[in-house]
């Protein structure tokens, strides 16, 4: 009521402060995204420049910083790496998350507030005040630096990041198909089969392709886990970016811009599969 | 609930009996394997990690943290780590906020838009500190454009302070703000709005008096998570900042006491305040929230 009342004696400003509160918005918009392509374009530019010091552009182009980048940090070795840890990584969430996921929306049971508080508990707590002794604990049984120890330490936010997900996917799906199937005789096995994956393959999907984009870019829990033989990609970057002064800017961009493509290519193929918006209001509660 | 892993425990066989009465069944199990995930990776490592916190290298069971309160390069992180996560999350939910409103109608164009803010989130804070690095540095684009533009004049300083790891946190925690607050901005009814339109409610008086409060809870909740990501923030902190001085932020002091001196038991320790300090952040974050309004954003569902 007084809400209508104020309104109405400010009718007459209406239009023109409604269209500079729409410039500043865009203008906002306008000014985040040119400044993150700013950073990405800087980063590119740099990976392809030969001297550049002081100008708009660089002096001259080349790939050599590619090349050289490949061997420095050993490339080869890192990719095959990373992509061993997210393979890994995405399989085993998704095997141990979707049952569960399956069992907290399909059941009521005594114990499920406390199952769904302890799968939160990962999300909300900081990564280093669990990844400092999670590492301290696998060194202990010599799985740190290991290829193993940093798949493990990389499931920890992503197996409940998984059932958090696809738990309201797994609500939205009728029931009653599963009885109807039953009903005609199909075993656990056929109904899981012929029914349930079929119908939770896009949620699934959408599931796997985020963890993948996430465990990509997971830097402190493999960070604290890697071994010098199993660096992922990112943790390469750090190290690399940590020790700058000692190579080239250049090969160092041309490292960055590396793991930037392997990381949009993923992105994109994402969001041709779901809607941002969709994914995050499901994580929600 | 880890007794009630019963030996054999899968989908067939289970036979009813003291787990019925609980509403366990065949189904139920399947959440055994994911919990028992958490609690061995998750949980135990905590519990590992509080009990060793009080077991120091020498001295009493409280030596470690009665050191990191008494030694100004251990309790100044806190207010340091502070000082970065607060600042950066609030702008970010008060920057994503009016945009998400704005993007509220679902279109291609809010597609297209919302897929190019949430590109930040797969740069990584790494990369996005080796980016600003260049970008922001002092013959940086960005320094070039203010001298052309005559914004400023002289030199300026963004990279290897305060400044530059603030700024890398908003831009890799805007995308995530922006998500889950567009995601609650879209899960209010808009035939609320559309109700107060007919009694004459401006954009802004339908906001306020109606999305907002409906919005308090998402707020609050998109506050926490993306204060957990700010808080936590590391690889900038010592790229960007001045990991030596005003970015010496909590996670890098817990990374050094485990990796340098390789003093496991102070590390924990270190951690285990670090995770205090967030939850009480969140917890008064929470609280601050109850004391709007609670009840259904569906409108017409009831």
């Amino acid at each position: 009521m007084t809400g209508a009342a104020l309104t109405r004696s400010g009718d007459f400003q209406a239009p023109f402060w409604n269209r500079v509160w729409h410039v500043t918005l865009w203008a906002l918009v306008w000014l985040f995204i040119l400044n993150v392509a700013g950073v990405v374009a800087s980063v590119a530019v740099d990976s392809f420049g030969t001297r550049w010091f002081g100008t708009w552009l660089p002096e001259g182009f080349t790939s050599k910083w590619y090349f050289s980048a490949w061997d420095e940090f050993q490339l080869n070795d890192v990719l095959i790496v990373t992509v061993k840890v997210v393979a890994a990584v995405v399989l085993i969430s998704v095997i141990l998350g979707v049952p569960a996921a399956y069992a907290l929306a399909r059941r009521e049971f005594a114990g499920k507030r406390t199952i769904l508080l302890l799968l939160v508990l990962p999300v909300l707590v900081p990564t280093i005040t669990y990844g400092v002794p999670l590492a301290t604990l696998l060194y202990r049984v010599n799985l740190g630096g290991t290829l193993t120890g940093v798949i493990i330490a990389n499931l920890v936010p992503t197996v409940p990041f998984v059932v958090l997900v696809m738990t309201p996917f797994i609500e939205q799906i009728d029931q009653r198909l599963e009885s109807a199937a039953r009903v005609c005789g199909a075993g656990t096995w056929s109904v899981f089969r012929y029914v349930l994956v079929p119908l939770l393959a896009p949620g699934i999907m959408a599931a796997a392709l985020l963890v993948l984009v996430r465990s990509i870019g997971m830097f402190e829990l493999t960070f604290l886990t890697a071994g010098p033989d199993s660096q992922t990609l990112v943790v390469s970057l750090y190290a690399a970016a940590f020790s700058a002064g000692i190579r080239a800017n250049q090969s160092l961009d041309a490292l960055a811009v590396v793991y930037m493509v392997s990381s949009l290519f993923w992105l994109i193929i994402a969001l041709r599969f779901v809607n941002p918006v969709q994914l995050v209001g499901r994580v929600r509660d | 609930m880890s007794t009630l892993a019963a030996p054999g425990g899968g989908i067939a066989g289970a036979k009813p009996g003291w787990r019925t009465a609980l509403g366990w069944d065949g189904t139920t199990l399947l959440v055994l394997p994911a919990v028992l995930f958490v609690f061995a990776f998750f949980i135990f490592p905590c519990i590992y990690g509080l009990a060793l916190s009080f077991m120091p290298t020498k001295g009493g069971a409280f030596d470690n943290y009665i050191r990191f309160f008494t030694e100004e390069r251990f309790y100044s992180t806190i207010w340091k780590t502070l000082l970065i996560a607060l600042p950066a999350t609030t702008a970010n939910v008060f920057l994503a906020l009016p945009i998400a409103f704005a993007l509220r109608k679902s279109s291609k164009f809010q597609r297209v838009v919302t897929a190019v803010l949430v590109v930040p989130i797969t740069l990584g804070t790494v990369l996005v500190a080796q980016g600003l690095l260049g970008y922001l540095g002092p013959n940086g684009w960005f320094i070039r454009i203010l001298h052309m533009l005559h914004l400023v004049d002289g030199p300026i300083r963004l990279t290897h302070n305060y400044i530059g790891v603030l700024l890398s946190l908003i831009i890799t925690g805007f995308p995530f703000s922006f998500l889950l607050t567009l995601s609650y901005v879209t899960g209010i009814d808009p035939m609320l709005a559309k109700a107060a339109a007919t009694l004459g409610a401006s954009p802004w008086t339908q906001f306020k008096q109606i999305y907002l409060p409906l919005l308090a809870p998402g707020l609050a909740m998109g506050f926490c998570l993306a204060f957990v990501q700010s808080f936590a923030v590391f690889p900038s902190a010592v790229l960007l900042g001045e990991p030596a001085g005003a970015t010496r932020v909590m996670a890098l002091a817990v990374y050094q006491l485990a990796y340098e001196d390789y003093n496991a038991p102070m590390a924990a320790a270190g951690a285990m305040v670090m995770g205090v300090v967030q939850l009480i952040v969140v917890a008064c974050i929470l609280g601050f929230r109850s004391l709007f309004y609670r009840g259904p954003v569906g409108g017409t569902k009831g």
